[in-house]
């Protein structure tokens, strides 16, 4: 599924932080979006799930075509819309009441799509999909949080698999993990780009030209520049963009 | 040179500052005496803590002598003022304790839990500032008022839809009770909801999750030992009441759990038992005492147990 | 190829939704329609009682219109006013130990653990202890001392309590200004600490206050009597109270005595009122004045 951004803005009451974007994020490939600190970068991957709006005072306008439906469109109900696009957040975030098991199925449950026959399937495939299932398949009765980080994003990735989306967000995924954590994820999302199509937020440069297709890079709410990841890197076009690449602001 | 000329001699703003001070070994004693009269003070509070398990104790030791810890927990007739045939078991009392404690917490946890859903997920500021004050209003209510008000209005109320209700029965009792107890609940609930830590809704609403689902799959079993220590809580407090049943409960004891019935409970008992004139050292006086132990130990079994539900919910929140 | 995706389809529970966040209302309301109810009954039947007359006079056996709360306030008056006076030293001492002396020790946390627990005793059996130790071992008698104290061993956790988060408001930077200056553990106490401290203090004795006048289980385990005509005349006097004169009298077959009930109740709902309306304005003053 691919994603059509037109003229999205969000505010944070009076405050806004995206101030206009166009972007396309094409099907089945990665798209890192980079940029410093305060760029908007996260407010605009939280507009993609209408997750932004769930601050009290913030609010979001503009056109976000999924394939062909747009998600803004006036009687379009958001909870709806986050069952075709997963979000995976900075801190890995398992629900610490339930075990590995239940983390897993919660998506299903909490969108009254379980089935209790399917479940044990639905389980180890998810599982299996986050490169976990290995080293949790003896104890799976345990609770979620009794992982380690690199772990516990692991099982949040697969939580999100097991509901099916079409695109997963991930929002600086990897930047509370160690950097064999952080390679494990990294391969992983290699493997999950043949059937999803993934929009990661990170502030590691290394990590969008290890992974990404395309790079966008953000600035003060704007985008600056969309390109492929190796000429985005190599030959920027931009100028801010060659000083952000350079290291002249952080 | 003397303490005047020498004060004389300081700045303005200094004056009068040396005489004030205590000097030297003095001071120090005068400080280490007040710190040792602070520390009594809070010294009081292991003494009382002792004082109430030793009267306790002391005086059902008494009783114990010579009523048999077997008919005391076997029988279920308790007449001890009777002057023949008198029984000493305290399940009658218990019956009745346990009767209207059931039927409080039948009414105070579901209202209890559902007002703290709602101050803490729903309401808006504006209501909470109304909403949160007005219920501990409730709170402060005197329980002798809630009695007045089992007895003279709920009572009557009851007795055209359940037939056979008396004059003195368990259900306004304990129905009463149940909305003492709900701001209780309902605080306590809310501040084990209020620290669910707002990633795990997020993640939640990430799955697609409607704002009921995230509710009542992630936040109340996240936030369940907290609402559990609330519901312990409230049960000894339910254990302990004494004027709403003293009132409007009718003081016959039977072994019944029929909340149309009258019932005593225990702390009815011993206030029915205090009203009138018992000499000291009897064996009726001695009863206040084995009746009151037992209170006091079913009350301090469920403070320990809410007060382990809760550190389990400050573990789990900071992990 | 995916078909169109319908995000506009009412998904399953969204009915159910909107009736969780009404019964989660009811939740709220219901407990409040309730005391609603408990007020207007109450001052509807007791209204009419209330005057001068019933408040001064003493009460009677026989003839319910002719009895009034005289000695029970006389009686409450001098068991709040004893209970104050050994109460508040006491459990503020306790909070300022707690709070500025020794704050991590293995005493502190003894201590604790005895406050909260005492905090979850049934106040009944506060009453059995008063009994027993002070009515009869130490040989008081049934005295308004003796239920004085029985109350203030009842109030002094909430005391306690109050006084340490009081105490707590008070930032650490100033008692280290303090004692940088050279003053003693006690002297940054009472001259930099407690002042500023005193309103959340205040706030916390009228809180005890508050429940100690409402007491009535302690008292008639401790010996107030039910039917008194004076008030008393020194601390090893017999005594009533406020709320025991209320229980008598809705103990008290004849229905005339339930309307005095009602009238005793509006009495002690108008001084908690006007306590606490008191404790309230004291705390906005008090927090208007320091910002």
């Amino acid at each position: 599924m691919k994603i059509n951004v037109t003229g999205l803005q969000a505010w944070f009451g009076e405050h806004q932080v995206v101030k206009g974007i166009d972007l396309a994020i094409p099907s089945r490939q990665i798209t890192a979006i980079i940029g410093p600190s305060g760029c908007g970068k996260s407010t605009f991957l939280r507009c993609l799930n209408r997750m932004h709006e769930l601050v009290p005072g913030a609010r979001s306008k503009g056109r976000v075509l999924l394939d062909d439906t747009d998600i803004y469109a006036s009687d379009v109900d958001p909870v709806l819309v986050r069952r075709w696009v997963g979000m995976v957040f900075q801190k890995a975030n398992p629900f610490p009441s339930m075990s590995i098991r239940d983390n897993v199925l919660a998506g299903l449950k909490l969108t009254h799509r379980y089935d209790r026959t399917d479940a044990p399937a639905v389980v180890e495939r998810s599982l299996r999909q986050a490169a976990l299932w290995d080293e949790v398949k003896d104890k799976l009765g345990e609770p979620g949080t009794s992982l380690s980080g690199g772990q516990q994003q692991r099982l949040c990735i697969a939580r999100a698999l097991a509901v099916n989306p079409d695109i997963i967000l991930l929002d600086e995924p990897c930047s509370a993990l160690d950097p064999i954590a952080t390679a494990r994820i990294e391969e992983l999302l290699l493997e999950l780009r043949r059937d999803y199509t993934l929009v990661i937020v990170t502030h590691n440069m290394g990590q969008a030209q290890r992974v990404a297709e395309r790079t966008a890079f953000f600035l003060q709410g704007e985008l600056v520049e969309l390109d492929d990841t190796a000429t985005l890197f190599s030959h920027p076009r931009d100028q801010r963009t060659a000083d952000y690449l350079a290291g002249r602001f952080g | 040179m003397s303490e005047a000329a020498a004060d004389a001699a300081l700045p303005a703003t200094r004056r009068g500052t040396r005489s004030r001070a205590p000097s030297g070994r003095a001071a120090r004693w005068h400080e280490r005496l007040i710190e040792l009269g602070l520390a009594g003070a809070g010294f009081t509070s292991i003494l009382v803590t002792i004082g109430i398990a030793g009267v306790l104790i002391y005086e059902s030791a008494g009783f114990f002598r010579e009523v048999s810890l077997a008919e005391f927990f076997g029988e279920t007739e308790w007449t001890p003022l009777f002057a023949d045939n008198r029984h000493f078991g305290v399940w009658a009392l218990v019956s009745a304790t346990l009767t209207t404690t059931a039927l409080a917490m039948l009414v105070a946890v579901p209202l209890g839990l559902l007002a703290a859903i709602y101050l803490s997920e729903y309401a808006a500021p504006r209501t909470r500032k109304i909403v949160k004050p007005a219920l501990e209003l409730l709170a402060g209510v005197p329980t002798i008022v809630f009695g007045y008000f089992a007895l003279t209005v709920v009572t009557p109320t009851l007795q055209p839809w359940v037939p056979g209700l008396s004059g003195g029965n368990m259900l306004a009792a304990g129905l009463v009770m149940g909305f003492m107890i709900v701001p209780m609940i309902a605080s306590l609930s809310e501040d084990a909801i209020y620290a669910v830590p707002q990633s795990l809704r997020e993640a939640s609403s990430g799955l697609g999750g409607g704002k009921l689902e995230t509710i009542r799959r992630v936040v109340v079993p996240s936030a369940w030992s907290g609402i559990a220590a609330a519901m312990t809580l409230a049960v000894s407090r339910a254990i302990g009441e004494t004027m709403i049943v003293a009132i409007a409960a009718g003081s016959q004891s039977n072994f019944s759990f029929d909340p149309r019935e009258p019932g005593q409970t225990m702390t009815g008992y011993i206030v029915d038992i205090s009203k009138g004139e018992t000499p000291t050292g009897s064996l009726e006086y001695q009863t206040i005492f084995a009746v009151g132990l037992l209170l006091f130990v079913m009350t301090l079994v469920m403070n320990v147990i809410s007060h382990r539900l809760s550190r389990r919910l400050r573990a789990q929140t900071r992990a | 190829m995916r078909h169109p995706i319908d995000l506009t389809a009412n998904r399953s529970g969204l009915l159910a939704e909107r009736a969780f966040v009404w019964v989660c209302r009811l939740g709220a309301l219901v407990p409040l329609a309730v005391l609603a109810w408990l007020l207007a009954r109450v001052t509807a039947d007791g209204i009419g009682r209330v005057s001068l007359s019933f408040i001064t006079d003493p009460p009677s056996q026989l003839d319910a219109a002719a009895a009034g709360l005289g000695p029970a306030l006389l009686g409450t008056l001098w068991l709040i006013g004893l209970t104050a006076i050994i109460a508040l030293p006491i459990g503020v001492s306790a909070a300022i130990y707690l709070e500025e002396y020794d704050r991590r020790s293995k005493l502190s946390a003894i201590v604790e653990l005895a406050i909260s627990n005492l905090a979850g005793v049934p106040s009944i059996v506060y009453g059995m202890l008063g009994l027993g130790l002070f009515v009869r071992a130490l040989a008081l008698g049934e005295s308004v001392i003796a239920g004085a104290l029985t109350l203030a061993l009842l109030v002094m956790p909430i005391v306690i309590t109050a006084s340490r988060e009081a105490l707590r408001t008070v930032k650490d930077s100033l008692r280290e200004a303090a004692l940088g200056l050279g003053a003693t553990r006690w002297q940054t106490t009472r001259q930099v600490v407690l002042p500023m401290a005193l309103p959340g203090i205040l706030t916390g004795a009228i809180l005890a206050i508050s429940r100690a006048i409402g007491e009535t289980a302690p008292l008639v385990v401790v010996g107030a009597v039910a039917f008194i005509m004076y008030g008393p005349d020194g601390v090893d006097a017999p005594y009533t109270a406020l709320p025991m004169q209320i229980f008598q009298w809705t103990s008290n077959p004849k229905r005339e005595f339930l309307t005095n009930a009602a009238a005793g109740i509006l009495v002690l709902m108008a001084t908690l009122l006007v306590l606490n309306g008191f404790a309230i304005w004291l705390r906005n003053r008090t927090q208007a004045r320091r910002t």
